[in-house]
This record gives C-alpha cells, sequence and structure tokens, in this order.
C-alpha cells in the first residue's frame, strides 16, 4: 500500500534540479498528487487518492482539519448554532458513517469531531502540512503542475514542487459577498458579514435587521427573534421554507423516496405545495412575499423555525432594502426602520486567488470557471475541483465520488491512455453542463445542483471511463 | 471492481436509514500499542460477541492486536430485533468499524461472513478475513437438512434455527463445553435466515481489501466445495484446518486459525 513518496516532503534542496520558468528550484515530486485544503472535500480527496495508490501532498493553510466546519478557523462561516441542513444519509461519506447515536441534524460541533475521525482513521493527517497556503499553481508542460507554497500569513520562504495532479478543495464559504447599497457608508449602526456572525449575544438586546434568505439568513433571523429587542427579516423575492421533518421524517428522506421512484418533477413540486399548504399554510398572510418560482428551483431553505417566530411576531419580514440613511433604512416599499445591527447574509463566492484565470478560461475572473461535472476542466486533464457544488442535499457525498472519479482518471492516464484520451474530449464537449431543474440565476446558483441528477451523472462517466 | 459495479446512487438506504440499535462490542487490546490495525469479529447467526471473547480476543491482543467484537441486533448483549435484515446487520458492522481508531479489518465467521461481505461495499476494510463463510444457498440448506432437520426445517417457516453439537464441534471438544456454548446460541431475525435461501450477492467490496478465506474440510454446515467457490470469489484458495468443527473458534483447536489469520496479516502489507 505504501509508495516511496509516502512521507517525504517536498524540500528543494534535496531533489531533482529542476527550475522553473522564473529560475527557481522546483522539487519534483513525481506521481504524486497536489490537494489544496483540508476541508470536507480535500479529506476525502486525500484518502480516495491514496486508496487508488497515488501519493498526496495536501496543503492547508489553518492548523486543523475540518476547513469550514472548524470555527477555530479565520475562515469558517460557521455560528455558535450552526447545524446540518440536510439530514445524516445524505450527508455522511458513503463509506464512513455518522455515528447512530448522532441526531438526524448534527450540530457543526459533531460534524468537525466527524472529520478528525475520519482523518485519523484512514490516517490521512501524515499527508497534510498544516499552516501553509498555496500562493501560485501553474500548468507545466507534460500536464504537470507547478504548486508555490509558503506559510501562511506570508512568512518563510516560498517553495515550489511539481506534481502530476492537483485537486482544488479551497471550499467556496469564505469569500463573503456584500451588496451594494446606497448610503451604506454613511450608516452609523453596525454592518457586519454573517461569516463574522458567530453567537447571538452579539445581537442580544438589540434592533436587528437580517439581509438575505438563504439558510444562514433564516438561522440567524431565528436567533435574533429569540435574543434581539426587534428583528427584520429583508428578503428579495418569497421563498419556500421547507419544515425540517415532514410526515415523521427528515423532509429530504421524504423527498428521496420520490426521487428513488423517479416522480417527474412537476408531480413533486405539486406534492411538496400540497405539504407546505397543511403545515404551515399560505404564507403571505404573515406578510411574507409570494414565491415567484416552484419549488426545487432555488436553493432549498431548510428552517422550520422561522415561520414559527414570524407567526409569533417576533421576526417582521421586510422588503429588499432600497437605500441606507444614517440612522434608518429605507425599504423598497418606502417604510423605514431604525436597527441598530445589519447582517448581511447575501452569502459567498468561490475564489481561486492561486490560479491564473486562463487556466478556468474565467477571463473575468468572477470565480465562476466553466467546468465538467463542476469539477473538470477543459485542456487540463490533471487538474479537478472538489467541493465546487451547492447540492439540494448534503455535499460530502458528491465531494467522495467527485474524488473518486478523478482518482480513476489518473490510473486511466496511465494504465488505458486511450480512456483517459476519450475522457478528456468528454470534458471539452460538456464542459457548462448543469444537474438540476430549472434554477433562478444568481452568482449563488450557478453551481445549484439536485444530488441525484447530479450523482446519477458521476455514474455515468464512471462507467464511460472504465466501460462495462 | 469495474465502474458498472459501483452504486453511487443508494435512494432507499438515504430515504430510509437503518434504525439504530443499541449494540455490544467486546474487546481486547494489547497492553502496548504497536499500530496494528484493529481486528473486528463479527459473529454468525445465533451466536454473540461472546463466542469470541472465550478465546480469540485475548489471543490477538496477546499478539499486538486489538480485538472487537460486535454482537450484530437481537443477538448477545444487543439490543433484541426480531425483524432485523441482512442490511440491518451490515449497518451494524459499519457502525462498530467506523467508530474504531484506525481502519479495521474485519473478520466474519459463519453467516456473519456474509455480513462481512456486505460491509465491505460500505466501508473500506484495511482487509477482510471469511471464517467458514455461510454465504446462503440451497445446497447450505440441504446440507444441514439432511445433519439436522429437526433444527434446521423451523427455520424455513421463520422458526428458529437450532445448530447441534454435531454440526459445530469436532469430538475433540469436551462435551461439557460444547452444552455450554450450544446453550448459549440464540436466533437471528427471521427475515434474515430466509435472506440466506436467496443467495444474497454482495456488491464488490469498496477499497480493494485483501480477502482471506479459511475453514475446515470437516465443517457440517460448510460444504468444502462452497469454501472452494468463496474463495476463488475473491481470487484466492481456502486456507483449511481439517479435523475441526465450523465454530472454529470455539472447537478444542482454536489457537490453530486464528494464529494463521494473524500470521496473514503480518505478512500481507495491511498489518504495517
Amino acid at each position: 500500500m505504501s509508495t516511496s513518496t509516502d512521507h517525504g516532503r517536498p524540500d528543494p534542496e534535496a531533489t531533482s534540479p529542476a527550475a522553473n520558468s522564473e529560475g527557481r528550484p522546483v522539487s519534483d515530486r513525481g506521481d504524486t498528487v497536489c490537494v489544496i485544503g483540508a476541508g470536507a472535500s480535500g479529506l476525502t480527496a486525500i484518502k480516495n487518492l491514496r486508496e487508488h495508490g497515488f501519493g498526496v501532498d495536501c496543503y492547508e493553510r489553518e492548523t486543523g482539519v475540518g476547513g469550514a466546519w472548524n470555527w477555530r478557523h479565520d475562515r469558517s462561516p460557521v455560528y455558535a448554532s450552526t447545524h446540518l441542513i440536510s439530514s445524516k444519509p445524505f450527508t455522511q461519506f458513503p463509506d464512513f458513517p455518522m455515528p447512530d447515536s448522532w441526531p438526524d441534524y448534527p450540530h457543526h460541533g459533531q460534524v468537525l469531531s466527524y472529520f478528525e475521525r475520519y482523518a485519523d482513521h484512514f490516517d490521512l493527517r501524515s499527508h497534510i502540512w498544516f499552516g501553509t497556503e498555496v500562493i501560485r499553481v501553474q500548468p507545466v508542460e507534460g500536464d504537470r503542475w507547478d504548486v508555490t507554497t509558503r506559510s501562511t500569513g506570508g512568512y518563510g520562504p516560498e517553495r515550489t514542487a511539481r506534481y502530476a495532479a492537483v485537486v482544488i478543495a479551497n471550499g467556496h464559504n469564505w469569500s463573503p459577498k456584500l451588496p451594494r447599497y446606497e448610503g451604506l457608508e454613511q450608516f452609523r449602526g453596525e454592518i457586519m458579514h454573517a461569516s463574522s456572525y458567530k453567537d447571538p449575544a452579539q445581537l442580544r438586546g438589540k434592533r436587528v435587521l437580517v439581509v438575505g434568505a438563504g439558510n444562514t439568513g433564516c438561522d440567524i433571523a431565528v436567533e435574533a427573534a429569540q435574543q434581539a429587542s426587534r428583528c427584520w427579516h429583508s428578503t428579495r423575492r418569497g421563498y419556500w421554507y421547507a419544515p425540517k421533518y415532514v410526515l415523521g421524517r427528515p423532509a429530504d428522506q421524504v423527498n428521496d423516496t420520490l426521487l428513488a421512484l423517479r416522480v417527474p418533477l412537476r408531480v413533486r413540486q405539486w406534492l411538496y405545495h400540497w405539504t407546505l399548504r397543511l403545515t404551515v399554510g399560505d404564507l403571505t398572510r404573515f406578510g411574507l412575499p409570494k414565491p415567484d418560482h416552484r419549488v426545487y428551483e432555488t436553493h432549498p431553505i431548510a428552517n422550520s423555525q422561522l415561520v414559527y417566530y414570524v407567526g409569533h411576531g417576533a421576526i417582521g419580514p421586510v422588503p429588499d432594502v432600497a437605500r441606507f440613511h444614517p440612522y434608518a433604512v429605507e425599504l423598497a416599499d418606502g417604510r423605514e426602520i431604525d436597527p441598530e445591527v445589519v447582517v448581511f447574509a447575501t452569502g459567498y463566492l468561490p475564489r481561486f486567488e492561486f490560479l491564473d484565470a486562463s487556466v478556468f478560461s474565467d477571463s473575468a475572473g468572477a470565480g465562476r470557471p466553466t467546468l465538467w461535472l463542476n469539477a473538470f476542466t477543459p485542456g487540463h486533464p490533471t487538474l479537478a475541483v472538489a467541493g465546487l457544488l451547492q447540492p439540494d442535499s448534503g455535499l460530502f457525498t458528491l465531494s467522495h465520488w467527485q474524488t473518486v472519479l478523478f482518482a480513476r482518471l489518473l490510473q486511466a492516464r496511465r494504465d488505458r491512455p486511450e480512456r483517459a484520451t476519450a475522457f478528456a474530449q468528454r470534458v471539452r464537449e460538456r464542459a457548462g453542463e448543469r444537474y438540476s431543474g430549472p434554477v433562478k440565476d444568481s452568482s449563488r446558483h450557478w453551481f445549484e445542483v439536485g444530488h441525484a441528477d447530479y450523482l446519477r451523472a458521476i455514474q455515468r462517466a464512471l462507467v464511460e471511463l472504465e466501460g462495462k | 471492481m469495474s465502474a458498472s459495479e459501483l452504486r453511487v446512487m443508494r435512494g432507499r438506504e438515504w430515504s430510509r436509514p437503518v434504525r439504530p440499535a443499541r449494540r455490544e462490542v467486546l474487546s481486547a487490546v494489547p497492553e502496548l500499542e504497536e499500530g496494528r490495525p484493529p481486528l473486528l469479529f463479527v459473529p454468525g447467526f445465533g451466536h454473540g460477541a461472546w463466542a469470541f471473547a472465550e478465546h480469540w480476543l485475548g489471543h490477538a491482543a496477546s499478539r499486538g492486536f486489538p480485538a472487537y467484537a460486535v454482537s450484530l441486533r437481537g443477538h448477545g448483549g444487543s439490543e433484541p430485533a426480531p425483524e432485523a435484515t441482512l442490511r440491518a446487520y451490515a449497518h451494524d458492522v459499519v457502525q462498530v468499524a467506523a467508530s474504531l481508531p484506525r481502519q479495521a479489518v474485519l473478520v466474519g465467521h459463519g453467516a456473519g461472513a456474509l455480513v462481512v461481505a456486505h460491509a465491505l461495499a460500505r466501508y473500506p476494510a484495511r482487509g477482510a478475513v471469511l471464517v467458514a463463510p455461510v454465504f446462503g444457498g440451497w445446497g447450505v440448506l440441504g446440507a444441514a437438512l439432511r445433519r439436522n432437520p429437526a433444527g434446521t426445517l423451523p427455520a424455513v417457516f421463520g422458526g428458529p434455527l437450532r445448530l447441534n453439537r454435531g454440526q459445530l464441534f469436532s469430538r475433540e471438544l469436551p462435551d461439557e463445553e460444547a452444552r455450554r456454548y450450544v446453550g448459549r446460541l440464540g436466533r437471528a431475525g427471521r427475515r434474515a435466515q430466509w435472506a440466506l435461501l436467496g443467495e444474497p450477492e454482495a456488491e464488490p467490496a469498496v477499497g480493494a481489501p485483501p480477502v482471506l478465506v479459511l475453514g475446515s474440510p470437516d465443517d457440517r454446515v460448510v460444504p468444502a466445495s462452497t469454501l472452494t467457490r468463496v474463495a476463488r470469489r475473491y481470487g484466492s484458495a481456502p486456507l483449511l484446518f481439517p479435523g475441526m468443527g465450523h465454530d472454529l473458534m470455539l472447537d478444542a483447536r482454536w489457537a490453530e486459525p486464528i494464529d494463521a489469520i494473524l500470521d496473514w496479516l503480518e505478512k500481507e502489507p495491511v498489518a504495517h
């Protein structure tokens, strides 16, 4: 099971005299694969690449595993009460179940301990360089990659190592997306992005406006309802607020019963609307806007408590923000409210600051690459992105299968090159494919996928790669 | 394993997860941690973790392997589960394996070997050992009916399967011990028993673990031809211990098979 590169560390002094285009020494890591990030997707990349016989060097800018789910990390978006919004069977890695003793929707602290156990169980830590950030990833001849790293924070010398392949698993929930509003600079109250919201104590006794109806926005609105003296929740459009339990079971498990039976989307939408009608009923009577889309057309919001607190008057639904005044916020309908704290739960944008935009043919640098299966780049057969997905379910299973597919692709490059060539051709032809029904387009929804559609596509790609 | 056999979509398992059940896990760990992979022993139908606690757990620990044994639901000290299915048993095994500190080697005995074969599709074990594997089918039923019609026939109709001394042990085992063991036997869920008749095909293992098959040519439950067939499925030949009964972990010469398993693990690269 071991390879000669197992515990080696790229050491420019000790290895080959190769040099990159700038004449700096490059240590050649042979067949080793570089994984960027040791969060959920990075960990499963290490595990699956190792399982398929590859040596792995993983670079992690923080000092622990778990990425976004590790609250100690300065890029972690989790707050004290973060819970999973998909139930356990959809969240866990398919070959490493979460303990039976955990609840249906585990807490973020449990998710972190899950990753720590995963890392220890499969002995992944010995392949991770902690406290090391990747500052440049450059393609070189032979479909290989020069990866330049340094200590997190910019200390110490830069080092460059050459890898046979690269898996980018740097996450997409750390670079806050802040909308622009007229007069925001003059606003005298406190403004924060959800990424810096950690604890409900930050809201206690204050008048709070929460902007954004994603899962985070709804969670924060619910906490504000319990802690703040007043809470407004501003949403651009109406949404479907799915309860976490329906018919006595976690809602996603009920939904997947229908998916397993391949019930068509229209029928599922109808059933869903009907179920909501039976439980929370018509939301417009609370002053919530009527959804302008059918359910399953935006990222699902699983929150049983939002409607509950709206019904108790603890959350005041308001429309979009029009502009800010020094001591007030003007809403789209002309009303003015006077919050002391504004929390922008307006999401995050993917960023690949270490990669030249031309690699992803993303000339605008918008962090919006054109990929096949949200993972494979045309023209770069040894590069994969893991976890760049916004599934209507848990992400980890999807990352797992992405990295299994990539490991098998690398095996095919070695053993059956003609199949790898055919795969590269499919990447060129199908880049940009979508894996969900019609979705409202916004910078958040372009990598939205339906988990069933996506996993079926992965399964087909595996079969096409390896044949019958 | 080819990709066409890989199952990515598991709609039924996601939408109908196995209901948790309290499990009994017995263990013996070496005094000195030597970095060896943990072993997880899975008893067959009717047996509990006690069957391994008798000799094998302690012996494995004395040779430096942390050793654990689980009682499948409805067996031994685990929660009663009359409606248990094969899938629930495999779930129990994967749950315990994933709770161990390091990647484990799964060792299944009898029908427990079938449970292990199913668990291997859901957990990338470091290795697997199938001891006197009962993979089901009419052949096994025929053999059991011939040897022990009164104990076997009720099982066909959902009653308990009662194995007798002659099926499980060689004559070398003192009568008193044999009676004690037979007295401790319980029963598997009827749905799981029926599943054996259908010869349920296990999905291919994930992570390509090395698999060792061993048994006895004088086993009155598993015919030698079955041993060969199971071993061939995993690309090897069975390791044989003539003169022993079906319960290799309890029979008089219990030390020979466990030593062979541990020797194999030490030789295989998996142990390092």
